[in-house]
């Protein structure tokens, strides 16, 4: 077993354990993980390395027009080509019903969602107008070059800040506004001592993993089973979903996750593409092969994250929040697509984060317009609230006149208030901030970075000319969505261990994590298992890797499976040792006595041997060594965490360097170190990205303007800072036996709005970043009329 | 179009196809000679994922024709491994947690071999210089970096020793 001590992280693992043999605990080591060994041979099977014999190429046409109404599309010179088996438009798939979407409350939002290739009017340069079927994937990209569409232009609707327009006759392009809140916010802001107001933006940014999407899909008339390979994230979802939308029962219909280069929230989402392999592979009865390539990705793929917010906050006269109010204008793109309105509902029901807010109302105006379509990202509905809640606390801080810990600190919720419950729902369910101690988190965090020292040595810097700053933020994220996860794990009669989930894989390493908590309670080392997921063939129900939601929800489940498999066996074990159970335990793979660790043992092989149907001293009991663990929950738990930034400008260009870097945050358990620090590193990352160089931008006719890995920025080895992540197990959650909580987001949450501190600090200009991502331009444009002239601060 | 008779000579094994003329080298590795540890990022030299060794260079193998590569050693990360004994860098990205969901990994790996090669001593910086050509969106590189740092400074430890 080859470990590595975690670096650079003040890491104790102090949490009470189920009674187990843990002479020599798994559970909160950092071991290296049981997914590297392929993917570092070039072993991995990701979707573009899926091939199958006689398979048919798809190529997807997209529009290359922003709106307008289809008048014709001239298929004949494409279909006349070498190697085309078929071109089909919307005519010929006419009887598929749209892509659906993942309820929520809202109503009437089904008239918006997109069909698989566009009917009537095409509403974003990308959509899928025509598909091209042939035997090679050059020749299939010959051909798409020859389809001509016929496309009367419309006017274009590119900012959700305007007045809504139409999205087809008596219909609006504003499907919903978004509405939560509670408490007398009239009453606070009319008797506040002061009212404070922000206009501020987040640019649209998105996942973009380094693996394009993919998509092989055949179809075997002899077993009537019709399979999709490369899904990710959601595999049972997506084939239920699509069952529906093609007729078929979901038990003749499989969707198999093999390896997957990223997800961030927008892979494995169910897309036009996904549904075309899949019919073409019944109605051509070839298998079909869809790879996107880089440009498609950028167009095609789900964007997300563009919000406008209007914010004010009522207060007293020491600062304390009265009141929250905040109106804003979620971009959704073209089309509702498969999250529906998720991340403007996360951002109304999650924006308070760590304070006490008495009363607060958000209006959310979830607006189409003529981009493509959004989704989830990374923190979403988080990544861009944190920037906005925190934004006003520092406007806060400047118009009382204290400083922004002190304000902060003035307004969190008191870790003897938890469970704290917020009279608001997100997903569709209360938020009740489980546990947390922030201010504790806060302490430890400027004891880490030395605060007031570092303030000081960075105003010395700033009184020598230096543009340098610091900026803190403070979020609370969201972890372990149910409502439920279940798991299967079996022992063969060789003793090896198989644990199937319906949860997915990501990259983020859930299957070292699953079997560091099985071994954890079988008393195996964790590299004898083998976690299986994604699959729809081998677990009839399953969950998908979203929301941070793998480790609690499927991390219990496995714990509960393997607490069932433990019990099994030592029980077999006392009638084949003749020993009394509960003198017995469960080590390195075997029963033995807990008396005489030397004595006689049986191992789990033998168990399973004795356990087999067929066996002679079955003797009635159920047969197999094997279990199946379910947890349910109700509620989501919420970690939280604080980042502090600290930035230098260069002068002469107006370019941010992000010198160094604080993640702070609380897991509640951490069961691989390593694995949540690579995590919070990987998140931080791509927030970092969004808060200073990522966007997709579009000219003023909808063209989009980054549609290479040249246009849209993504952080290189050059642009990461020097990152310190400090994990804490402060606040376990009470909602999980093993106190976990989720990981997955909290690098990524608060990056906008704790660099954005640090320039308006770098700068001495408070309340100076408005807008995501902070471009050069807009610093030098500062500087020039400031005329470089920065006041040292007091 | 016209289809050309071509040897690609990959890890040592000589591969006997036939392309056409703007066949990239990445296409024809993976998919006429069936080599998918080279992975396809973004087909216009950005991102890395397809980097592999050519006469010891590393070169985006999507940005060269596969009939360009003819005569030329060329090396995957299929190469990397020898009797089932995965290399030192190859240990050391399992050891330093320098890769998550391992799309970029054989890009990665093909690079720093490469540099490594080149010069056995590269300082920080120039590996910094370098690694920033390829891009990783899961890690937030730093693992990355001290992996590729840890096998050059054992290189250089062998090398005083």
């Amino acid at each position: 077993m080859n470990m590595r001590e975690s670096q650079n992280m003040t890491h104790t693992v102090a949490v009470a354990r189920s009674e187990g043999p843990s002479k020599a605990s798994v559970i909160g080591r950092s071991v290296t993980r049981l997914e590297d060994g392929p993917l570092v041979r070039g072993d991995g099977s990701f979707a573009a390395d899926i091939n199958f014999a006689y398979q048919i190429h798809m190529r997807v046409v997209r529009s290359q027009i922003a709106h307008g109404r289809i008048i014709k599309i001239d298929i004949d010179e494409a279909l006349a080509q070498p190697g085309v088996i078929a071109v089909w438009t919307h005519a010929d798939v006419a009887e598929v019903p749209p892509i659906p979407f993942r309820a929520t409350t809202l109503k009437g939002l089904e008239p918006y969602c997109q069909h698989i290739l566009a009917r009537d009017r095409v509403r974003y340069v990308g959509e899928p107008i025509a598909v091209i079927f042939a035997t090679d994937p050059y020749l299939a990209e010959d051909a798409s070059d020859l389809v001509w569409p016929e496309i009367e232009p419309l006017p274009v609707l590119l900012d959700a800040f305007e007045e809504p327009g139409e999205f087809a006759p008596g219909l609006s392009t504003e499907p919903a506004v978004i509405r939560k809140g509670y408490g007398d916010v009239d009453a606070a802001f009319a008797g506040a001592h002061a009212i404070v107001e922000l206009d501020l933006a987040i640019g649209r940014h998105s996942g973009v993993p380094l693996e394009c999407r993919g998509a092989v899909a055949r179809y075997d008339a002899g077993r009537d089973v019709l399979e999709m390979h490369g899904a990710a994230k959601k595999s049972h979802w997506n084939r239920d979903e699509m069952a529906k939308m093609l007729g078929r029962s979901p038990s003749g219909f499989h969707l198999y996750e093999g390896h997957v280069g990223g997800g961030f929230g927008v892979r494995g989402e169910l897309y036009p593409e996904d549904v075309l392999v899949c019919l073409a592979a019944l109605r051509l009865r070839r298998p079909i092969k869809w790879i996107e390539d880089r440009r498609e990705h950028l167009i095609a793929t789900n964007h997300s994250r563009q919000q406008r917010h209007l914010i004010k906050a009522a207060i007293d006269a020491e600062g304390h929040l009265l009141a929250i109010h905040d109106e804003f204008f979620h971009d959704q793109g073209a089309y509702v697509r498969t999250h529906g309105p998720r991340v403007a509902d996360m951002a109304a029901g999650l924006l308070l984060g760590p304070y006490r807010v008495p009363a607060y109302r958000a209006l959310g105006h979830y607006r189409l317009t003529n981009k493509t379509g959004c989704g989830t990202y990374r923190s979403p509905g988080r990544y861009e609230t944190t920037f906005v809640r925190e934004r006003l606390m520092d406007a806060i801080a400047k118009r009382i006149g204290v400083d922004p810990v002190t304000l902060r600190r003035r307004n969190l919720i008191k870790s003897s208030e938890m469970p704290y419950a917020r009279p608001l729902d997100a997903l569709g369910v209360d938020v009740i901030l489980d546990s947390g101690d922030y201010a504790g988190l806060l302490d430890k965090t400027l004891m880490r970075v030395n605060w007031d020292q570092l303030n000081t040595n960075l105003a010395a810097r700033r009184a020598e000319g230096e543009l340098v700053g610091v900026g803190l933020a403070m979020f609370v994220e969201k972890s372990g969505l149910g409502p439920s996860d279940g798991v299967r794990l079996t022992v063969d009669v060789t003793g090896s261990i198989q644990l199937v989930t319906g949860a997915a894989s990501v990259g983020q390493g859930m299957e070292t994590v699953l079997a560091q908590i099985c071994a954890e309670e079988l008393g195996v080392k964790y590299s004898v298992i083998r976690v299986l997921h994604g699959r729809t063939d081998l677990i009839e129900f399953g969950n998908g890797a979203h929301a941070s939601r793998v480790t609690v929800m499927s991390g219990s489940a496995t714990q509960i499976a393997a607490q069932k498999i433990r019990r099994k066996a030592l029980e077999a074990g006392a009638i084949i040792l003749k020993i009394p159970v509960d003198e017995l335990e469960l080590v390195e793979g075997h029963v033995r006595q807990l008396s005489h660790p030397q004595g006689p043992s049986v191992s789990l092989g033998d168990i399973a041997k004795d356990l087999h149907p067929s066996s002679r001293t079955l003797a009635g009991r159920e047969p197999g060594l094997s279990a199946e663990g379910w947890f349910f929950s109700e509620h989501m738990n919420y970690p939280y965490g604080i980042h502090v930034a600290q930035v230098n400008i260069d002068k002469g260009t107006g370019e941010v360097k992000v010198e160094r870097y604080l993640v702070a945050y609380d897991v509640g358990l951490a069961v691989n170190p390593m694995l949540i620090k690579g995590q919070l590193v990987g998140g931080l990352a791509q927030g970092l990205g969004g808060a200073l160089y990522e966007e997709f931008t579009y000219d003023q006719e909808g063209q989009p303007l980054s549609t290479t890995l040249a246009d849209y920025l993504m952080v290189t080895a050059q642009e990461m800072p020097q990152v310190d992540v400090m994990i804490t197990e402060d606040a376990p959650s009470p909602l999980n036996p093993l106190g976990m909580k989720g990981a997955g987001e909290g690098g990524t949450n608060g990056v906008g709005a704790a660099v954005a501190a640090a320039v308006d600090n770098a700068l001495n200009a408070p309340g100076f970043v408005t807008r995501l991502p902070i471009k050069p331009m807009t610093i030098h444009r500062h500087l020039r009329e400031t005329k470089y002239k920065v006041v040292p601060h007091a | 179009m016209n289809q050309r008779d071509i040897v690609l000579k990959i890890n040592g094994a000589e591969h006997p196809i036939q392309v056409q003329p703007r066949r990239t080298l990445v296409d024809a590795i993976r998919d006429d000679c069936g080599l998918t540890g080279t992975h396809i990022g973004c087909e216009h030299g950005a991102c890395g994922a397809c980097t592999v060794l050519v006469d010891g260079v590393p070169v985006r193998s999507c940005l060269m024709f596969a009939v360009q590569a003819e005569g030329c050693e060329i090396r995957t990360v299929e190469g990397l491994a020898c009797a089932g004994q995965l290399n030192p860098l190859q240990q050391s990205f399992i050891e330093h947690h320098a890769l998550q969901c391992g799309f970029c990994t054989p890009g990665f790996l093909m690079l720093a071999t490469g540099l490594l090669e080149q010069n056995r001593a590269i300082s920080d910086e120039e590996l910094l210089d370098a690694l920033s050509s390829n891009l990783c969106r899961c890690t937030g590189y730093q693992n990355i970096l001290d992996a590729v740092k840890a096998v050059r400074n054992a290189l250089a430890a062998d090398q005083t020793a």
